[in-house]
């Protein structure tokens, strides 16, 4: 599903720093892997490279057969539109849309707006415990909610790999736990690969595999 | 408060002081500049004019504690030896006034007569100095101020030609008269202008010195009444009241114009402060939560304003006095309306004038913050820490207040005028665009609401995104609807009015051609009017003699037509308006009285009018009032074989022809031409009459078309700023958009949908304002202001084509912010730390 190879990326100038170097990884379908590590490693930068939103300065990138390298951003945004969802640290729940509305977000870009949309929305949201709030304003809503929001609006259209950035650094441990499970459920329900980056423990334990990125690359921490 | 929350405020509150000349906030400085410098600059040339209009009245009236004036034509000299034998009368002067054309041009010059050893004495200045003393009762003499002489381009010694009838009157130039300043006209023996200018027997104006210790007042009085018909006795002063009454309503209204670019100022004041704190609403919070006060919140927040008044002030009042001297340079102080005589006039600067509009503007931008600083100080500081990018608090006292304004606005429209100015037409206008821009919220809400939500998607994120934000929406709208509104009730104004003015020339210039002599001392005689109605290709010939009485010393003389007219078909040659009748025939004469004169005296047909004509009072019965765009000061028709009964005098100074079937134009105007001398008339035809009179009338709006078009700019570069504004400080948004597949374009093209959303809100909301302000503008200021009446009249296209460009720059403006707003940073900005 998701195959790195050798990637190394620099960011700055005239003095480039670099963040990446020399990552590899091999996600199989179904798979879910975390990766954690010290803050400023690069842990989101590796995300955003899986997402074809960074380029790399070396390395391949190989999403679903297709290297990303080869891909304009056109092409790239409709991979990301069909095959990816995000979850973020910080929710990033349009606080305009209604909660079903932020769900049906990715089907609506799509072009899926039909009654069988309506019907995966509320199924989504029921899967994650909110079908009740479908049709509140996102700033009814506590930091847990939010978060379960925005994993139905990573799972409604299917994708085959989820990618998530801190989905509990600004949860506490119990609200963190729930949401976390209620992902993994959600994830195991839809047969999607998870990218997970995360500082805590208790978000990685329920990965198959854990690796530890490090300025000298990325390495494996239980497997 | 902690030390740390003073530090922190006086960090916040310096900081954004020192970016007072940045970006939005450079914006809101120059849009107070603007207001404070047209302010000014308008104001400083009103001043002059006035000034200047009161100098000259002073200076021609001299140590006068009285001045006897009568109509144009004068009054029975007999009325002088009267008046300087009166028991409290110490000195009397007695003046004869025309206005002499001069020979072979259009233009006139003011000649005095004065009796010399009477003028010594209490008109000094119209004392002429020479070589020979005797020159001054020589009766080829004449005397010219040096301005007049520079701009005659004659000196001592040298001929001047004035016309006098048909006829050419050569005077040699004595000497000089007066000061040396700017002020152009001419003195001669009073004897010489009665006999060559055909005034024999009459003066225009007996100035009285009276003995010490009398009452003025009570003197005037008394001789008032022994006074006859027409002829006033007032202090000079009610004299340059008068002159000056003439243009107060143009002027006011230039005033008023000047302080709508102020107001605009204020609302760009109001979005960039709104802005700017809700941009900060995080900071504010935190600074409360280490126990800032809200009271001292809403004192930096003001005091903000305060320092972008004051720099918009200083630059405003430079600038001011800068366009003022161009102005009064280029174009005189009625900015080319035709009040004033041309002339250089100089800048009249007081300190109380620049105290006032410095803090006029200072006042502009501390109303524009007031409800952003309240609003920043009501917010709860943990629910602010929390929802930084929440909507703008729209203070729910303001749609209570918006329904009041409106209303207000809407019945002080139909006050009436107070000391003859439209005060509670303008409250109304300013009642209805604050109640508007308050009432933004809701209308915006309730327009965005009646559209159906599109199935594109970032036209339905568009929708959605402004849907949910109307506090932020409003008053990012607040200058632009403000402008908008006043620029399209401007035109709509303006074109009714030119509309009007358009159809009432084409019902006043019924002839072939038109003939008029310029000036009071130019005229056709009985014999005159007999040879051009005899002129070769003339089929009909109308004749009219145009003279001014005085109703009342206190206001603008009005001015008497006495012309050829059918009673019963009077629609035929007058812009009748309303009813119209024919007197009984044991009634008295008819009279047609313009829209001014039936205002200001409140006739109505069949109501009795005494009019002063050659010091008699001859009644007349009201038979019509017709439209008069050509004398503000109101305007009478009568029968002109009435006029000449009553007064004697059977001469005229216009005429209107109408040709013989097979006859052409230009061989009537050769015959006239060749019949009176070259120069001696002026010879016109409708079209071109027309012509010039549109001319004249774009010209005098040309003014007003640029102070709003000016404040459209500014409210469209205030939206402009607020649109880029609003779209970087949402780059996380637009990085989330991009993670879940959003393409650029698709962002790019949202936000140019939300531009010309809102663009077309402002657009909207600002031309229903407008067009209300515009029925205010046309049937109370106008009417009140004027005595204008005008029929209204839409430019669509023109409203189409201010509203399209509007909406498009709006929109090419948020998509040019997109390219900055949705790029990498964008993609970054999901996450703080990575």
């Amino acid at each position: 599903m998701v195959e790195l190879r050798g990637i190394g990326k620099s960011f700055g100038r005239p003095v480039p720093r670099r963040v990446l170097h020399d990552v590899s990884l091999h996600v199989d379908r179904g798979e879910r892997i975390a990766i954690v590590g010290a803050s400023g490693v690069g842990k989101s930068t590796l995300l955003n490279v899986v997402a074809g939103l960074e380029t790399v300065d070396e390395g391949h990138v190989i999403i679903d057969g297709h290297d990303l390298a080869t891909l304009d951003d056109e092409r790239k945004a409709t991979l990301r539109r069909e095959r990816l969802g995000f979850v973020f640290q910080a929710f990033h729940i349009l606080p305009y849309l209604t909660v079903a509305q932020n769900v049906a977000l990715p089907l609506a870009l799509l072009g899926r707006r039909n009654a069988e949309a309506d019907t995966r929305v509320h199924a989504m949201l029921a899967s994650v415990g909110l079908a009740d709030r479908a049709h509140g304003a996102p700033s009814e809503l506590s930091g847990g909610e939010l978060q379960r929001v925005a994993i139905a609006r990573a799972l409604v259209h299917r994708p085959a790999l989820v990618l998530a950035d801190e989905p509990t650094g600004n949860l506490d441990p119990d609200t963190a736990r729930t949401v976390v499970a209620t992902m993994h459920d959600a994830i195991g329900e839809s047969g999607a690969s998870l990218v997970l980056v995360t500082h805590s423990h208790t978000a990685a334990a329920s990965a198959d595999r854990v690796y530890r990125l490090t300025p000298s690359g990325l390495v494996l921490d239980r497997g | 408060m902690s030390v740390a929350a003073q530090y922190a405020l006086s960090r916040a509150i310096s900081g954004r002081a020192r970016d007072v000349l940045k970006g939005r906030t450079l914006l809101a400085v120059m849009a107070i500049a603007f207001g404070v410098a047209l302010g000014y600059a308008v104001h400083v040339i009103n001043q002059s004019a006035v000034r200047e209009l009161a100098s000259g009245v002073a200076l021609l009236s001299g140590a006068a504690d009285l001045e006897v004036r009568g109509p144009r034509e004068g009054f029975d000299e007999h009325l002088y030896p009267v008046l300087a034998r009166d028991r409290d009368v110490q000195d009397a002067s007695p003046v004869v006034e025309v206005d002499a054309k001069l020979a072979g041009a259009r233009a006139t010059l003011q000649v005095i007569g004065v009796d010399v050893f009477r003028a010594r004495s209490i008109t000094p200045a119209l004392v002429g100095r020479g070589d020979d003393a005797l020159d001054t009762l020589r009766p080829d003499a004449i005397f010219l101020t040096r301005a007049a002489a520079r701009g005659l381009g004659v000196e001592p010694g040298q001929s001047l030609h004035l016309q006098a009838g048909l006829q050419v009157a050569t005077l040699r130039v004595a000497g000089y008269v007066g000061d040396d300043g700017d002020r152009q006209y001419a003195v001669m023996d009073i004897a010489a202008v009665q006999d060559r200018f055909a005034r024999d027997g009459r003066v225009t104006r007996v100035d009285l010195r009276l003995a010490p210790g009398v009452d003025r007042a009570a003197v005037a009085r008394r001789l008032q009444a022994s006074l006859p018909a027409g002829v006033h006795v007032a202090p000079p002063a009610t004299t340059a009241d008068a002159v000056t009454r003439f243009s107060r309503a143009y002027r006011v209204n230039l005033d008023v114009l000047a302080l709508v670019a102020l107001f605009t100022g204020a609302m760009l004041v109001y979005a960039t402060q709104t802005l700017a704190v809700a941009r900060r609403r995080t900071q504010f919070a935190l600074l409360r939560t280490l126990g800032l006060s809200s009271r001292r919140l809403v004192a930096g927040v003001l005091g903000e304003a305060i320092v972008l008044g004051i720099v918009g002030a200083i630059v405003g009042l430079v600038a001011g006095y800068a366009l003022a001297l161009l102005a009064l340079q280029r174009f005189g102080p009625d900015l080319g309306a035709g009040y004033f005589e041309p002339g250089a006039v100089r800048p009249s600067v007081d300190a109380w004038s620049i105290l006032a509009f410095a803090l006029l503007g200072v006042l502009a931008a501390v109303v524009g913050s007031l409800l952003p600083a309240l609003d920043a100080s009501h917010a709860a500081p943990a629910a602010a820490l929390k929802a930084a990018d929440a909507d703008v608090v729209v203070p729910a006292r303001s749609r209570p207040l918006a329904w009041i304004g409106l209303g207000a606005g809407a019945a002080m429209a139909f006050l009436p005028a107070v000391n003859e100015l439209p005060i509670f037409g303008y409250l109304a206008i300013a009642l209805i665009l604050l109640g508007g821009i308050l009432a933004l919220p809701t209308l915006a809400r309730a327009l965005l609401h009646a559209l159906p939500v599109p199935r594109h998607v970032p036209a339905a994120l568009a929708l959605s995104h402004l849907r949910a934000t109307p506090g932020r929406f409003a008053s990012m709208l607040a200058a632009v609807v403000a402008s908008v509104a006043l620029m399209s009730a401007m035109a709509i104004m303006v074109d009714s009015f030119r509309d009007s003015l358009d159809a009432w020339l084409r019902v006043m210039l019924p002839a072939d051609i038109y003939v008029r002599t310029a000036g009071d001392t130019a005229f056709l005689s009985v014999a005159d009017q007999q040879a051009i109605s005899a002129l070769p290709g003339v089929a009909h010939a109308e004749f009219m003699r145009a003279t001014t009485i005085s109703l009342d010393p206190a206001r603008p003389p009005v001015v008497l037509l006495a012309r050829d007219i059918d009673a019963h078909d009077a629609s035929a040659r007058l812009a009748l308006v309303g009813a119209s009748m024919v007197p009984r025939v044991d009634a008295p004469p008819p009279a047609w009285i313009s829209e001014a004169v039936a205002d200001a005296a409140h006739l109505r047909p069949g109501d009795t009018l005494t009019l002063p004509i050659a010091g008699r009072d001859v009644a007349f019965t009201v038979a019509g009032i017709w439209r008069d765009y050509a004398r503000q000061q109101g305007s009478i028709v009568i029968e002109r074989k009435r006029y000449a009964a009553s007064s004697g005098d059977a001469t005229v100074n216009e005429a209107a022809l109408w040709l013989a079937q097979d006859a052409r134009a230009g061989a009537v105007r050769n015959a006239l031409l060749a019949y009176a001398g070259t120069g001696r008339l002026q010879v016109t035809t409708p079209g071109e009459l027309r012509r010039l009179s549109l001319a004249t009338f774009d010209r005098t709006f040309a003014v007003t078309y640029a102070l709003e078009a000016a404040a459209v700019v500014i409210g469209l570069a205030g939206l402009s700023a607020a649109l880029v504004a609003q779209t970087l400080a949402r780059r996380r948004e637009f990085g989330m958009l991009r993670h879940v597949g959003m393409p650029r374009r698709a962002i790019g093209r949202m936000l140019a949908i939300e531009g010309a959303l809102l663009a077309a809100t402002g657009v909207i909301v600002g031309f229903v304002l407008g067009f209300a302000i515009s029925l205010i503008l046309i049937h109370v200021v106008n009417r009140q202001s004027f005595h204008w009446g005008m029929d209204l009249h839409v430019p669509w296209p023109s409203l189409a084509a201010l509203g399209a460009v509007l909406i498009v720059l709006a929109a090419a403006t948020a998509r040019l912010a997109s390219n900055h707003a949705t790029g990498q940073d964008a993609v970054r900005a999901v996450r703080d730390d990575w």
